[in-house]
């Protein structure tokens, strides 16, 4: 019993906040499961689960980036460039389509390693410039408008399809979670980037590759937003180069709420998963709300729900990081 | 120019002929920028030179200096403040409920008209005020505090409109974006006081010493008995202030709210001038001409290029550039 419960037990304020977010994660499902009928429905988790897989992907190539002690702000500028990427290749193949939009990420991300790592500029900074320069990117490369994707190759297949009765983006970013974890828990770069995170001077002294891991982690990053754009595009049948504003902020919270500290040196990746699917389901919630009858909140109230969620979460951990 | 730090003591000829270049375009790079590029449009821009294109810049550029003076001094403290361009949409959201009779039936326009010019900037400095409390009380990153009035805050401005456009006339109240004193815009005069203001305050008192201070190093603030916290707050409550006056400033002047508009993207362009102006953003500097210029360099830069037939979203990769290259140079010339 005891080793079973080990992965669980609770050894830092870290771990309490996580333990946190799944506790709430879990209560929010079972409210809404008891208050509303079709709220466990295989339609709601379905479309639930299609809509919400490209910021749950976002969420965790900022989670890295976070724990490196990083920012990403680019990742939606990147994610509307490469939907837009994306789509331009969808006519040749599919395949095309997924790769153009993951490199076009890739690209961006090796950018902002670049100049994160080369040119010694804030992370803060360097990727709200990558950001200005994939938006314009994108809107150049789609004359500012959006761009259809082919339904003739199978490229939508990608976003609207499922693969054992489960939507295909959920099997991608549950696929990108397991690497995530992987990389994170049991390989040593993982433990190399909690170093980085730590402290990059004893990171390095101690021998690590900051640079490289650095940069490796802001490609992850770019690729995932890439991915996320091509899961866009699929998804809506279009490029949309103007799509994706704000997303860098929502992903931020999402890894905030899932317990990973902004400080870097630590977090977890289930936990900022668990963080994304509470986020996105506030809004899921207020649509049943709604459906219910008994008030009537416009869709406006999300984003005021979403910020008061997440001015309870770092009013908490602040909290516990003040015990400590 | 007008960087207020202590200076590292620097022996004579030590510099390197190199990082002097650098010193040198880090102290004088947005100036010479900013004079390139007039120097640039007179030659090949048709009609560069007339009063119109000045009142254009003018009034593009007024709103984000106005932000990015309050995002200076916030940044001088070590911090960002990401609300701004949310707490603009929600005074631009308040203003014309007011004068339009949504809260209290108007009896008289002029006290409405006052009340539509002051109670919005007092709220949008109470959420600033808000942010401060995160920042000080619960020791919260500014980033972080800062976005959740970022996140909620536009959806306050919403709710309290459902969303919908406000459309309104009123000479009144319009008259700090249309009007003009003596011949100037009234947005202009008030972007130029502002400016003046945060800058006389940074240079000649106590308060703008002691922002520096923090800034520099809060530890040591804390110590020689600067109330930090309260300075902190302070510059909060000031950048909450000029993104409500900004907010107003872009309503009267489209004569139109959108609480889905009003503001969007604002905290970037605004950090975007302090960067480019000179100002790093880990605190102990207040280079308050220098985010004026960085503003205008940005604006001037999007104007040659549309002027010159290049799409906007061209513009936006080279203010990319441009952000890199500025910030890279500052950190080059500050290594020395």
């Amino acid at each position: 019993m005891q080793t079973i419960l080990r992965p669980f037990a609770i050894k830092s304020s870290g771990d309490l906040a996580r333990l946190g977010v799944m506790l709430a994660l879990a209560g929010l499902i079972l409210f809404g499961a008891l208050r509303y009928d079709n709220f466990l429905s295989s339609f709601n988790i379905l479309s639930f689960l299609r809509y919400n897989s490209m910021f749950a992907l976002i969420a965790l190539g900022m989670a890295f980036v976070i724990i490196t002690g990083g920012i990403d702000l680019s990742v939606g500028g990147t994610a509307a460039m490469a939907s837009v990427v994306a789509a331009l290749f969808s006519p040749y193949h599919w395949a095309a389509g997924l790769l153009g939009g993951m490199v076009a990420g890739l690209a961006v991300g090796a950018l902002n390693g670049f100049i994160i790592t080369k040119m010694r500029i804030q992370p803060f900074i360097a990727t709200l410039a990558t950001m200005l320069a994939a938006y314009g990117t994108g809107l150049l490369l789609a004359d500012n408008q959006s761009v259809s994707v082919s339904y003739d190759t199978g490229f939508t297949v990608i976003g609207q399809d499922d693969f054992l009765g489960f939507p295909i983006p959920a099997w991608i970013a549950l696929a990108a979670y397991v690497l995530g974890w992987l990389v994170l828990e049991k390989l040593p770069v993982g433990r190399h980037i909690l170093a980085i995170g730590d402290g990059e001077a004893t990171a390095g002294l101690m021998g690590l590759k900051v640079e490289r891991t650095l940069a490796a982690v802001y490609l992850a990053s770019g690729t995932l937003a890439g991915l996320a754009g091509v899961i866009l595009a699929s998804q809506f049948g279009a490029g949309q180069p103007t799509e994706g504003v704000g997303w860098e902020l929502f992903a931020i919270a999402s890894v905030v709420v899932g317990g990973t500290l902004l400080t870097g040196g630590s977090g977890s990746v289930g936990a900022t998963l668990a963080g994304a699917l509470l986020l996105a389901m506030v809004f899921n919630i207020l649509n049943f709300e709604n459906g219910l009858g008994w008030i009537s909140l416009s869709a406006y109230w999300q984003s005021v729900i979403r910020g008061a969620f997440l001015l309870v979460v770092v009013v908490l951990q602040a909290k516990l990081m003040a015990r400590r | 120019m007008t960087t207020i730090e202590t200076p590292a003591p620097q022996p004579a000829g030590a510099l390197s002929s190199g990082s002097r270049l650098f010193t040198l375009a880090s102290r004088y790079g947005t100036f010479v920028a900013f004079l390139a590029l007039i120097a640039v449009n007179i030659a090949i821009t048709p009609n560069f030179l007339s009063w119109q294109t000045l009142n254009v810049n003018l009034t593009q550029v007024a709103t984000i200096v106005i932000v990015a003076t309050g995002m200076t001094l916030v940044i001088a403290t070590g911090g960002i403040d990401l609300s701004v361009g949310s707490l603009m949409a929600i005074a631009g959201a308040l203003a014309p409920m007011i004068f339009m009779g949504q809260f209290w039936p108007v009896e008289n326009m002029a006290v409405a008209v006052t009340l539509a010019l002051i109670i919005p900037v007092v709220v949008a400095s109470l959420f600033g005020l808000f942010n401060g409390l995160l920042v000080t009380r619960f020791s919260i990153q500014p980033i972080i505090a800062t976005l959740v009035l970022f996140i909620a805050g536009r959806g306050i401005a919403q709710v309290m409109t459902n969303g919908n456009l406000q459309v309104f006339k009123n000479e009144g109240f319009q008259f700090i974006a249309m009007g003009r004193i003596a011949g100037v815009p009234a947005q202009v005069v008030l972007m130029v006081l502002i400016a003046a203001l945060a800058f006389a305050m940074i240079r000649y008192t106590v308060i703008g010493r002691q922002i520096i201070a923090v800034g520099g190093n809060e530890k040591a603030a804390r110590l020689t008995g600067i109330p930090v916290k309260r300075v902190k707050l302070f510059v909060y409550m000031v950048s909450g202030a000029l993104a409500g006056i900004a907010g107003l400033v872009v309503v009267a002047r489209n004569s139109a709210s959108d609480a889905n508009l009003v503001g969007l993207g604002m905290e970037l362009d605004a950090i975007a001038a302090v960067a480019v102006g000179g100002t790093l953003l880990t605190g102990g500097r207040a280079n308050i001409v220098g985010t004026v210029l960085g503003a205008f360099v940005i604006q001037l830069v999007r104007y040659t290029l549309l002027a010159n037939g290049v799409p906007d979203a061209a513009a936006l990769i080279v203010k990319a550039g441009l952000i890199v290259l500025a910030v890279f140079i500052q950190q080059r010339a500050d290594r020395h």
